[in-house]
Order: structure tokens, then sequence, then C-alpha cells
């Protein structure tokens, strides 16, 4: 009877058609040919742009720094492959806006000549602040989609002392198999990076959870896990957002993370599966992270597959090697299709946070015609957060922004479940993107505003005081004079 | 070079649903419970049926271009096709043509397009056309004919139902009686005591097959039941409401009955009257009107159950199903106001969580 009053471990959520059947079967493509030119721009991370080290006509090794990263929240860009620097300048940013973004444009001499490699040492003689570093200098950065840089998070870790690293090897978009495949064909360097990560961590045990469709990853991770009693791998319900932390970190620990606090505040942090990859190349093989494994599917995808590719290869040239049919494609999308972000073209490049790059035709994306809100609910359920999705979209279309946020507009994660139950086709996450941005935009100019209100109040008040002063000169002034006349007169009085 | 210069936000899927594949699946679970209300109760609960069904799209129709709206595309969800049909179905068959038009017209226009349409009514459409009706047209309303069993030879012709949809029933007197809350009510002011009256009126087989004297939907209970557990089985409906509606009208009645049977109808007897099993699966469940939390919506359920107990048992009226659903609807935006689901990370006032170790 207890357990009845149990708030459900998995609160809302959608099961979406998982379409991973075309791409989850097939081994990784690694012979993708080496591109004549990669892009690289300098943010491909939350925080800081790196900032160039290198100039146009330099020859480059494989490897090689090309920008350090700036200020405690960054990462660094390291060379893919050897060749020339030919450009530093503006090119468009694989995003919506597809706005222009610093980028180092790298020419390939395909000689694939590696930098000398620092001397590889057993990580485990380590200090845990040097994997930290490591890992850092490796430009590792969250390869879930979030893309803050992992050595931020491991050192933030290591501070509040976590008791358990979470491995997010959920994969709970449709479509993309990458981690899925990376579980299956290299679990040992998987388990191996986990392993590394915890002692980065200094953290008890580290889980790795995978959901329940992808029984082949379970079975290769647990057999990679084996000889590791602090590592354990389990299974969880196919469900999405499960990758969520704090879904994940719920239904494995029964905590909840409070809001407006850290997942470190419950002791546990989440990292993905290709993060633990790529932590394991950069300190048991000094590679940084240069390239990965991306899953190219859709309707529009004749060969649809997960294929090994460096970071800086523009999208076109993917599409083209995976037979994608443009007259087919009514969407181009970087990442999963819950989450991730539409392109308005293909000339844009691969970079760190990109999983997935789909072509979908117009029938994936059901694209019809919004109707009216029947307050069916669907929304009210499908959200993980325990929002209220239809009462913030009423009053954001009546511009009441802030009644939204009292229906918890602040604690929407984007994660687009509405928007993919409703059955009226309302775009419930772009009503609540563009509320968030609004908000920020209305507070800055509110903060302007209070500021040039300060500065004006100040310059008065400052104009008052010199004001005030030049009288109080004058004033002396003037007695001074009257004190001199009055000398004169007494002395000319006396004489 | 691919141009996809058509940008949405995310998600880029969506589950194959629309209004129209919901309303669809509502109108198909009413389909055998209407069916069989038009066997016993013969050409005129048809006549009456299809003129309600298409007043009300006729009148949508009118409305939607006076809004200005695609009148076309807005038609095709059916909203107003099932607001038609749950009007007919609780209309006396035997109602003269002009109640189901007046009906039709009080839901579509008043009760729904001049709050702005689709989604936006306070009331239940339906429920404000029949409790309109009820209080103008109190004859009509209330005259109650017998059913017959299927196919029966007593049932009137295809003309004589026209006559009766078109110009009136000739010997009202003759064919109609009272439904058996009307009877119960009249009985019990004449200080004639339960089970005695109800002697050879009420057997709880007939209620559940139908063969009972009511509305086109009060008729058969059982395929009324069955359609709720399509539409629960179709996850288009949660069991929050009927299942709170018809258990607190079972508890009360099971109490009041327990302490005085000779006043108080049995719970069976509640459950298989009236319009309880319509209104607890079809009507107060509608989404527009009903709120949009779990907890909200038993809450509502609770307070239909009570509402239809009470006006049943005191009122004046001898069916409180419509009454109730009203009331609790202008309940409805008080109850999303102050009902909301906790949200993560937070306690119920929205405040952060403590950080536990």
């Amino acid at each position: 009877m207890l357990s009845f009053f149990k708030p459900p471990a998995i609160r809302g959520g959608v099961h979406a058609t998982e379409h991973k059947e075309a791409t989850a079967n097939s081994p990784i493509v690694s012979d993708f040919p080496l591109p004549c030119k990669l892009y690289l721009p300098l943010q491909q991370h939350v925080g800081k742009p790196a900032e160039p080290l290198i100039k146009v006509g330099d020859q480059v090794l494989k490897g090689q720094l090309l920008a350090y990263s700036q200020g405690l929240v960054s990462a660094p860009i390291h060379a893919p492959t050897s060749g020339l620097i030919i450009d530093v300048n503006d090119y468009p940013a694989p995003h919506p806006s597809a706005l222009p973004i610093r980028t180092i444009v790298l020419a390939t001499d395909g000689k694939e000549q590696w930098q000398k490699k620092t001397l590889v040492v057993d990580p485990f003689a380590l200090e845990p602040e040097e994997i930290s570093l490591r890992v850092g200098a490796a430009g590792i950065v969250g390869l879930g989609g979030a893309t803050f840089p992992s050595a931020v998070k491991l050192t933030q870790g290591r501070r509040n002392k976590v008791h358990t690293l979470l491995i997010n090897g959920g994969e709970c978009e449709p479509y993309l198999t990458c981690d899925d495949r990376l579980m299956q064909e290299r679990p040992k360097q998987v388990i191996d990076g986990i392993r590394v990560m915890l002692h980065g961590l200094g953290a008890a045990q580290a889980i790795v959870a995978i959901e329940d469709n992808k029984e082949l990853a379970f079975i290769a991770m647990q057999a990679a896990a084996q000889s590791y009693p602090n590592i354990s791998v389990i299974q969880v319900p196919t469900r999405y957002p499960m990758g969520w932390d704090r879904q994940l970190i719920r239904y494995i620990t029964s905590k909840e993370v409070p809001a407006e606090s850290r997942s470190t505040d419950v002791g546990v942090t989440m990292h993905n599966v290709g993060t633990a990859y790529a932590v394991h190349r950069a300190l048991r093989a000094s590679q940084p992270l240069i390239s990965k494994v991306v899953t190219v599917a859709g309707g529009a995808v004749g060969k649809p597959m997960n294929v090994e590719l460096l970071i800086g290869t523009l999208i076109s040239e993917v599409l083209a090697f995976c037979e994608v049919d443009s007259e087919k494609t009514a969407r181009l999308v970087m990442g999963g299709p819950m989450m991730g972000e539409a392109l308005p073209h293909s000339a844009v490049p691969v970079v760190k946070g990109s999983s997935g790059i789909l072509a979908l035709t117009a029938t994936e994306i059901k694209s019809t015609v919004e109707q009216a809100c029947i307050r069916c609910g669907s929304c009210v359920n499908a959200c993980p957060a325990g929002l209220l999705p239809l009462e913030m979209m009423s009053r954001i279309r009546n511009n009441q922004l802030e009644a939204a946020v009292g229906f918890g507009l602040k604690d929407c994660i984007s994660c687009g479940s509405c928007s993919y139950v409703c059955p009226s086709n309302i775009p419930l996450v772009h009503y609540f993107k563009y509320a968030s941005g609004e908000l920020i935009t209305r507070q800055q100019a509110q903060h302007k505003t209070e500021q040039t209100k300060r500065l004006m109040q100040d310059r008065q008040a400052r104009l008052e005081r010199i004001k005030k002063q030049q009288e109080e000169e004058m004033r002396q002034m003037q007695l001074a004079k009257q004190q001199r006349e009055q000398a004169k007169a007494q002395a000319e009085a006396i004489s | 070079m691919i141009n996809c210069l058509k940008l949405n936000s995310s998600p880029h899927a969506r589950r194959d649903s629309n209004i129209r594949a919901i309303m669809q699946q509502v109108l198909f679970a009413l389909c055998p419970a209407t069916l069989f209300g038009v066997c016993v109760y013969g050409w005129s609960a048809l006549f009456l049926f299809i003129i309600t069904v298409t007043a009300a799209v006729i009148f949508e129709a009118w409305c939607l271009q006076l809004a200005g709206k695609a009148v076309k595309t807005s038609l095709q969800d059916y909203s107003a096709v099932l607001t038609g049909w749950l009007i007919a179905m609780t209309l006396p068959p035997y109602a003269p043509w002009w109640i189901g038009v007046v009906g039709a017209g009080l839901a579509i226009v008043v009760g729904k397009h001049v709050y702005g349409g689709l989604g936006q009514n306070l009331f239940n459409p339906a429920m404000l056309a029949r409790v309109g009706l009820l209080i103008a047209f109190p004859m009509e309303m209330t005259t109650w004919v017998e059913s017959q069993t299927l196919f029966s030879q007593a049932l009137p012709s295809f003309s004589e139902s026209l006559r009766i949809t078109f110009i009136g029933m000739d010997n009202i007197d003759a064919v109609s009686g009272a439904t058996l809350l009307g009877h119960v009510k009249t009985e019990l002011s004449q200080n004639h005591l339960l089970p005695h009256s109800l002697d050879g009126l009420f057997n709880i087989p007939d209620a559940w097959l139908g063969l009972m004297r009511g509305s086109l939907g009060e008729g058969s209970l059982f395929l009324l039941t069955m359609g709720g557990f399509w539409l629960l089985h179709k996850g288009i409906l949660r069991w929050y409401i009927p299942v709170s509606l018809l258990g607190t009208v079972f508890i009360l009645a099971m109490l009041f009955s327990v302490y005085d049977s000779s006043h108080y109808l049995s719970p069976m007897l509640h459950l298989g009257s009236g319009g309880l099993i319509l209104a607890a699966f079809f009507i107060a469940t509608d989404y527009v009107t009903s709120p949009n939390t779990p907890v909200g919506q038993i809450i509502f359920g609770i307070g239909c159950g009570v509402l239809i107990f009470v006006i049943r048992t005191w009122g004046a009226y001898p069916e409180g199903a419509g009454f109730a659903v009203l009331l609790m609807n202008s309940v409805t935006p008080l109850l999303d106001h102050y009902i909301r689901p906790r949200i993560y990370g937070r306690d119920n006032k929205g405040k952060p969580l403590e950080v536990v170790d």
C-alpha cells in the first residue's frame, strides 16, 4: 500500500516511434573519404569560444592544438588531420540561424601526419586533478549533445565529492544509434573510459544505464564491465526523455535533484558513453577529440549508417556519401528529432556536439496545420517536469510571459514531449523557447534602463555637487573680496 | 547542397493523432448505443437524431464563416457532429423536430462559438443545450415513450414516425409515461414508499439492456459502458472522471439506502437509470470543460457525483446529470488554477526541494 503512494519513478514522457532499425544493426563505417577542407568553428561547446593559436598559412599536424581554451568554461580545438590553415574567418554555424561564426579552415594534405604524441602513462598513476587537466586539454565536451566541457564537470564532481558516476547509454532520441553501436563495438574502451573518469572524480561507483531496447549493447557492456565490481550495467525502460539527467537520477537513485541545484548536490554526476569513449582515447592514446561517430538517418537517406567523421567535415559531403535524396528531404536536422536543431542548408560542418544528421521526409515530420487547443491534457501527461504546457502556451499567446513563468516556464527542459503528443499540432516548445528568449531580452532591456537611470541620477548629483561647490567658492571669493575691501577701507581710514 | 529554408522548432517528429481521429473514436464508441436506441424507439428517433446532427453542422458552418475561419477544415474535425450527436442522445426520442434544431443552435452558437469556438467554451455545449431546452420547453422535454422490444410491431411505422417528428403526437398520454426517476419522485411526493412504488417497474437486467423509458442515449447502459471502455482502452479517456463520478454516486446511494431504503433508491437503481452512464463516460469527460490534471479530474468527478445525487434525491428535477456537469464546469477554471502537478525538484508550493544527502 505504501508503494501506491510513492511517486511514480518515471513521470511523463512519450514512447516515440524508434526508427532505429535502419542503422542499429550495421557496424560503424570508418572509411569516410578525407574531405579536402575542414571547417572548425571556434565555439563548439558551452562557454567562451576558443582563441586561435595559428595564423593563415601555417602548416599543422594531426592532433595539433589550433585554438586554446579561454576562461574557466571553454574547450580547445585540435587539428583533425594534417594540412594547411587557409583561413580564419566567419562561416555559417551549424545552427538554425546559420549565422556566421569564427571558423578555422584547414586544407587537408592527405598525409594524416600525427604530431609527436606525448608520452602515454598509466592514468591510474596520475593524480585525479591531472585527469581533469588532460580531459580538458583534449577538448572533450559532453557528447550527449549538451557540449558542456567535461573537465569542468569532472572537477565540479570531485569538489562536491560525488559518490556515483551515472553513464547515460539511454540514447532515448529516435533514429540515433551511435551510442548503441559504440557500446556494441567498443565496450572495453567505453568501460575503460568510465574507470578513468571514476578515478578522476574519486567516486565510489559507476552505473551505466542502457534502455531495454538495446539488448546487444547491454550484453556487450555487461561482459566488458564484469571484472570491475564498482561498475554496474543496468537496463532502464525505453521511454523518452530517459536521457534527461534528472529523470535518470530519480529513476536509479530515487533521489530528486532540487530545482535551481546541480545533480552533484545529491552526489551524482552524469556523463555520456560517447564522452567516456573520448576520455579513453585521450588518456590511453593521447588523442584529442578530433572525430566522432555520427548517425546519418531519415527517410531521405539512401544508405543510412553510423559513420566516424572528422570534426569539421561539411554536412553536404556526409549527405552525398550516404546518398541522400535532396528532392525528398523536407527537413535537415542536426541531432535527434526530439531536441535536434533544424538546419537551413547543408553547407555547415560537423561539430563536437553532432550526434546525428537526419534528412527527414515530409511524411516523417508530419507537418500539418495547427488547430485549436482542445485542452485534452495530453501535454500535461507527457511533461516529465510536471508543467502545464497548455496553460503556459495560452499565456504566452497573450504575451503574459510572467504568468507563463508562474506555470513553470523556467523549469521547461525543451524535451519536446508535449509537442510530440499534441493532437492539435501546436508547436508548444517553440512558444516556450520564444518566451524564454524574450524574457531574457526584456530583463536585459530592464537592466539597461535601470543602468541608464542610475547614470542619469549620478550625473544629476554630480552636477548639483559641482554647482554647490562653485557657489561655495563664489561665496568665499566674495567674502574674501569684501574682507579685502574692508581692510583696504580701514587702511585708508587710518591713513 | 541541400536547402531546407522552412525551419521549425524541435521536435521534428509527431505522434499520429489529431482532433479528428479522437472525435471519430468517440463517435465510434457512441454508435452501438445509438443504433440500439434507434431500434427500440423506431424511425422517429432516427429522424430526430439526423435533424439534430445536421442542424449542429449547419450552425457550426455558419458560425465559422461569421468568425472568418476556414469552414471546411474546421468542420472536418467532427466536433460539431459529436455535439449534435450528444444532444440527440439526451432528447426524448419522440420530441418534435424543432427541439433538435433549437438544441443544436443553443449548443453551437451560445454554448461554443460565443466563447470563441472550439476549445474556448466554459460549459459543455450539449449539456447547456439540454438544460436550456428543459427549462424552456418542459412539456416536450419530458414526454417519454415506452421503448419496445427490438423490431417490435408496436413501433410506429415510417409514416407515423414522420408525423410524430414533424407534426406531433396525437395520443400522447396513451404511449408516454414518466421515467423511473420521475416516477419515484412523484410517488415519494405522495408519500408512497419506495419498495412498493417500484413494484414491477424496474428490474436491473432491463435497464442494462436498455428496455426502459428514457431518452435515446439513456437506452442500453451495457452498450454505453462498452463504448466507455473502448475509449479508456484507446487512451482517449482516462479513468479519473468516470470512476470518481460513478463511485461517488454509488457510495452515496449505498449509504442512504442502507439508512432508509423506503425513501432512498438503491445504488444499482441509481447507476442503472437516467443519463448517469452517458454523463460519466461521454459528457463529464469532455476535454474542453473538465480540469486537465488527474487530481483536478477526480475532484471534478466527485463534485459531479455529489451534485447528481443531491439533485436526484432532494431537487425539483428527477434527473440532475446536466445541471451537475454544468455547475462543475464552472468550477473547472478554479480547479485548474489551484490544482497543479508538482514540478520536478520543487515542492507542491513551487519552492525548490531541500538538498538531502
